[in-house]
């Protein structure tokens, strides 16, 4: 699998991404990974995320999208999707691992998922020339969600 | 792993997807009862905006294309109903046959690229750019005069290949969100997208004002509206791909009656 370009500059996110696309291969349909199917359960960038930070990735419109689809425990923001489940009590549905894996590509789970893979930049059509290459978060957000899903268990 | 592993769990995975793939329902276009326009989407107060005339702002802009209709123009000195005479009675229904085979480009074309044909070829004056003031005016007058007709337009073998071509751009997922259209206007019409109703993409009432626009747009307007929100390359004004998908939309809405010049939100 071809590393993105946007992530050559990086070398740790390099590696992170190696990494992360060693345990998708790893948990691919048909590798019986003992308990936590499904899940990515290493951290994209070695560390953990920042919840505050990553609450205010899943509110905005520009940067998460989340809400164009979801809805959730936001009660300042009016105006919420449904073309998603609710993200109340996500955080005690699903594992961190669970979480990561439904950032980075949702589409490991459910292939004809709407959900767009938030760090994936293959198998992709006609992207627009100042997203070309590029996943829609970073490795970084894509932890700083993760942290901050975990604490919605309502 | 062995290296056998690998292999075998690689050819595992493949079969999984060439079986998901093949199980996957395609999404099936929506029968003729079900279809809706996006005014039934709207607030009570943006209908009213449409249904009254003195309300609706796109009746400014086709009062302007009534005067450009009437206005010679180019080294031919004529005025469009100089050729056409009164609109009212000669572009009854036109605009709901449009994108329309022109025969010397063996492609469909346009309302839009319609009148600058008529314009360059027989007017002898220089194209109106597309999307500006003048042609949305002009379109907008023209789409008046078929307001409350069906949308027919014909897809005969000419137009076959084109209309082809166009369904497939909207069944084709693509952008950075990696969405089709069909995936929000045939399987999601009925949900919201952060609070704004989805719609099934019928295009009724084009060129139309959009309150979000604070004026007047074509078709291609708002195609490139939803390009640009699922972050997908956008297509020039009158791209080919932009007629294809035209034609395909309209032929999908056949039957709904012409709304323009339409209000939206
Ligand atoms: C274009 C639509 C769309 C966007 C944007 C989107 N999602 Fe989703 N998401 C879905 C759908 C649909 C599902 C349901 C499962 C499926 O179809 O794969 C889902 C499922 C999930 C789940 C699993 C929920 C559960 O209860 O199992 C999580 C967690 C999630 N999304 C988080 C997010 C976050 C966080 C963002 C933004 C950073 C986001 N999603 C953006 C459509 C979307
Ligand atoms: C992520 C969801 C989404 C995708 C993908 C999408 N659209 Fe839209 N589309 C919308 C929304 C939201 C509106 C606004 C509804 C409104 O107010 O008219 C809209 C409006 C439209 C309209 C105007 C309908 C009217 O009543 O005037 C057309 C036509 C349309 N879309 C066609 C398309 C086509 C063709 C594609 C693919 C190239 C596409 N859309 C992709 C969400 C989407």
């Amino acid at each position: 699998m071809a590393i993105p370009l946007a992530f050559a500059r990086d070398r740790r996110a390099t590696r992170a991404m190696a990494v992360a696309m060693a345990i998708l291969f790893l948990v691919a349909p048909g590798a019986a990974e003992a308990g936590d199917d499904n899940a990515l359960p290493v951290s994209l960038t070695g560390s953990t995320g920042d919840p505050v930070r990553g609450r205010a990735i899943v509110v905005n419109r520009r940067v998460g999208l989340c809400l164009l689809c979801h809805s959730g425990p936001f009660p300042e923001e009016r105006f919420q999707g449904d073309l998603a489940p609710d993200l109340g009590g996500v955080g005690g549905r699903l594992s961190e691992g669970q979480l990561r894996l439904r950032m980075v590509d949702s589409s490991r789970i459910n292939p004809t998922t709407i959900m767009p893979a938030y760090y994936r930049t293959e198998g992709l059509t006609r992207v627009a020339p100042g997203y070309q290459g590029k996943p829609i978060l970073t490795a970084a957000q894509i932890e700083d969600v993760v942290s901050f899903l975990l604490t919605l268990r309502k | 792993m062995s290296a056998f592993g690998h292999q075998r769990l690689a050819v595992l995975s493949l079969c999984l997807a060439v079986w998901l793939l093949a199980r996957q329902a395609p999404a099936t276009e929506l029968p003729a009862p079900e279809r809706r326009s996006g005014y039934d989407f709207m607030s009570r107060e943006t209908r009213a905006m449409q249904d009254d005339d003195t309300a609706n702002p796109g009746m400014l802009w086709v009062k302007d294309g009534e005067a450009l209709w009437n206005t010679k123009a180019g080294e031919a000195s004529l005025a469009c109903s100089d050729c056409h005479g009164d609109a009212r009675v000669s572009m009854k229904g036109v605009a709901a046959r449009y994108p329309a085979i022109d025969a010397a480009l063996a492609r469909p074309v346009t309302l839009e690229q319609r009148i600058n044909i008529c314009r360059t070829g027989q007017q002898k004056a220089p194209a109106f750019a597309l999307e500006g003031a003048n042609l949305l005016a002009l379109s907008a007058y023209l789409g008046r005069q078929s307001r409350g007709l069906p949308i027919e337009v014909v897809i005969d073998e000419h137009g076959k290949p084109f209309f082809e071509a166009g369904r497939e751009i909207f069944y084709r997922r693509q952008g950075q969100l990696n969405l089709s259209c069909a995936e929000c206007h045939e399987d999601h019409w009925d949900k919201r997208l952060a609070g704004n109703p989805v719609t099934q993409a019928n295009p009724t009432g084009y060129p139309l004002y959009r309150l979000e626009w604070q004026g007047l747009g074509s078709l291609e307007r708002r195609l490139r509206n939803c390009l640009a929100g699922t972050r997908t390359q956008v297509y020039d004004f009158g791209s080919p791909e932009f007629v294809d998908l035209e034609l395909f939309l309209m032929w999908r809405a056949r039957g709904m009656k012409i709304e323009t010049p339409a209000v939206r939100p």
